[in-house]
């Protein structure tokens, strides 16, 4: 996509029908580190990679809590991001105060879907430059869903978002089918395992990614690094000798950043622009 | 019943018209409303009178509906609030039916939505001048609940408004029990009406028992109870009172 006269504006159209302030509000969502759903019929876990933003500083918060009954995972703009998870929390708790009943995720995202619609149709607005993936309960199950900057909403049985997504798409891709039938632990382990693909070949550890689920009987939380690391253990093979220190620290601070991620990951990141994890 | 609004000074600051703007006494009511949970779902019977202060106007006022597809409300009190909130609750059922996403209201929502109204209308000292039971049934669980003017609530397996509670609920609190069958809770139901028809001036002889069950509301066809006033204490009321001259003997 390049620079043309039809894009300075959301409240303008090209000629070919496009507006282009939307299609890059969607870029920056492709621009963020990646966050993976998959939902089998009674749970729904979400996972995302931990990016820092240098040695020094910690990992931004990409997964959040909403209700008991629903979370959201982001990727792009991380204070859309959050602005919008004030929005569904708020929704959330009146519906619970009112009728004194978990609100079905299936109306929520439409809520959320109509105020992302508002700002691609005011002159004085910008479009939330996030992509949410919403996973929660309602009367028929468990459901994934999929926020676009756009306005659009999908369902999904799995997804990723964000950088290198496509690699994990890709692993889903080949395993979705099987998910609905999934025990709970193997859909975690899925999970976890569709965070390794968007690493392209880095170590994974517990550190580097943070997974949350909910379910129809187990309210939404986040898994500690141990019970992360524990799942990893089952499929890394064991390391070899120069990372032999590594495996012995497998249980990292959720803080701390090993010095091997950021070679691998520094080259292709120098284009991010800050804000945008 | 009057309401004053002080002002830190003192003065009254409220007029007549704006009194005129909000609910200071019920006009037209109804009486009790007696409901009970049975093996199926839940049994709720009311008369079907409308009193004008103490002349028994309307004969033939339904006070209890069904809402959506898992709920019965039953009101006590002024019937033009009642009727006000039958408009509410068609607003929030239609909403609930346009969404056409497989979840519905069930009778604990609805319940709670009734809570908030009528708490939030109490606030503003304008209140809906009712007391609604909100009974149902949804995924084989049964709910019953009451809600007041002020926005008191509660759930319970038996409820009853106004009259009821001092005559009929001592009746249910003896004789109900878990697995009342259809034809044990109407006649549960149905003593209950009696002792309300002979003793609350506003009850009248003209009933509707109302069924929820899973599989849906069904309302009866208005019908009279059999009463029975040749008891002596009725004929002669003031036999051996206390300063009367009447003896039995």
């Amino acid at each position: 996509m390049f620079r043309n006269q039809y894009d300075t504006d959301v409240t303008t159209w090209s000629p070919t029908g496009r507006l282009f302030q939307v299609e890059y509000a969607m870029e920056a969502v492709k621009q963020g580190s990646a966050a993976i759903g998959l939902r089998s019929r009674s749970h729904v876990v979400l996972a995302c990679v931990n990016k820092a933003q240098s040695e020094l500083s910690s990992h931004q918060r990409k997964i959040f809590k909403v209700d008991d009954h629903i979370g959201v995972a982001i990727a792009g703009l991380t204070a859309d991001g959050r602005v919008l998870s004030r929005y569904m929390r708020s929704e959330s708790i009146n519906h619970s105060f009112t009728y004194e009943s978990p609100l079905p995720v299936g109306r929520l995202v439409v809520h959320l879907a109509d105020k992302a619609q508002v700002c691609t149709q005011r002159s004085w607005k910008r479009p939330y430059g996030v992509g949410l993936l919403v996973g929660g309960l309602d009367e028929s199950g468990a459901h994934l869903y999929y926020n676009c900057p756009s306005g659009n909403y999908f369902e999904y049985q799995a997804f990723a978002i964000g950088s290198r997504s496509q690699a994990a798409k890709t692993y889903l891709e080949r395993r979705f089918e099987s998910f609905g039938d999934s025990s709970r632990e193997d859909l975690i382990k899925d999970a976890i395992l569709a965070v390794r693909e968007t690493l392209q070949g880095e170590t994974l550890k517990s550190s580097l990614c943070t997974v949350a689920i909910l379910g129809v009987d187990e309210p939404f939380h986040f898994l500690d690094q141990e019970a992360i690391q524990k799942v990893i253990d089952t499929f890394e093979k064991v390391p070899e000798e120069e990372e032999g220190d590594e495996a012995g620290e497998g249980e990292a601070e959720a803080a701390a950043v090993a010095p091997a991620e950021q070679g691998g990951a520094g080259a292709g990141d120098q284009d991010v622009a800050p804000m945008e994890m | 019943m009057t309401f004053t609004i002080q002002i830190e000074n003192g003065t009254e600051v409220r007029n007549a018209e704006a009194d005129s703007q909000r609910t200071l006494y019920p006009y037209v009511t109804g009486t009790s409303v007696v409901a009970i949970k049975y093996k199926d779902g839940i049994l709720m019977a009311s008369d079907m009178g409308g009193s004008y202060g103490s002349t028994l106007r309307y004969k033939n006022v339904e006070r209890m509906k069904a809402i959506g597809k898992h709920s019965l409300l039953g009101a006590s009190g002024e019937i033009s609030d009642f009727q006000e909130i039958l408009r509410y609750l068609d607003e929030l059922t239609l909403n609930d039916n346009m969404w056409d996403d497989g979840n519905s209201l069930g009778p604990k929502e609805v319940h709670n939505y009734l809570t908030r109204v009528m708490y939030n209308r109490r606030n503003k000292f304008n209140p809906l001048w009712n007391t609604l039971v909100l009974g149902g049934v949804k995924n084989g669980e049964k709910y019953l609940g009451m809600v007041s003017m002020i926005g008191v609530s509660f759930e319970d397996n038996h409820v009853a408004t106004g009259f009821g509670n001092h005559l009929a609920r001592p009746i249910l609190r003896d004789e109900w029990r878990e697995d009342l069958s259809f034809e044990e809770g109407v006649k549960l139901l149905e003593k209950c009406m009696r002792v309300l028809l002979y003793r609350d001036r506003s009850a009248i002889n003209k009933l509707q028992i109302a069924k929820m069950t899973e599989e849906g509301v069904t309302v009866s066809e208005p019908y009279s109870l059999k009463t029975f006033w040749e008891f002596k204490a009725f004929t002669n009321p003031t036999v051996g009172a206390e300063g009367s001259w009447l003896y039995d003997n």
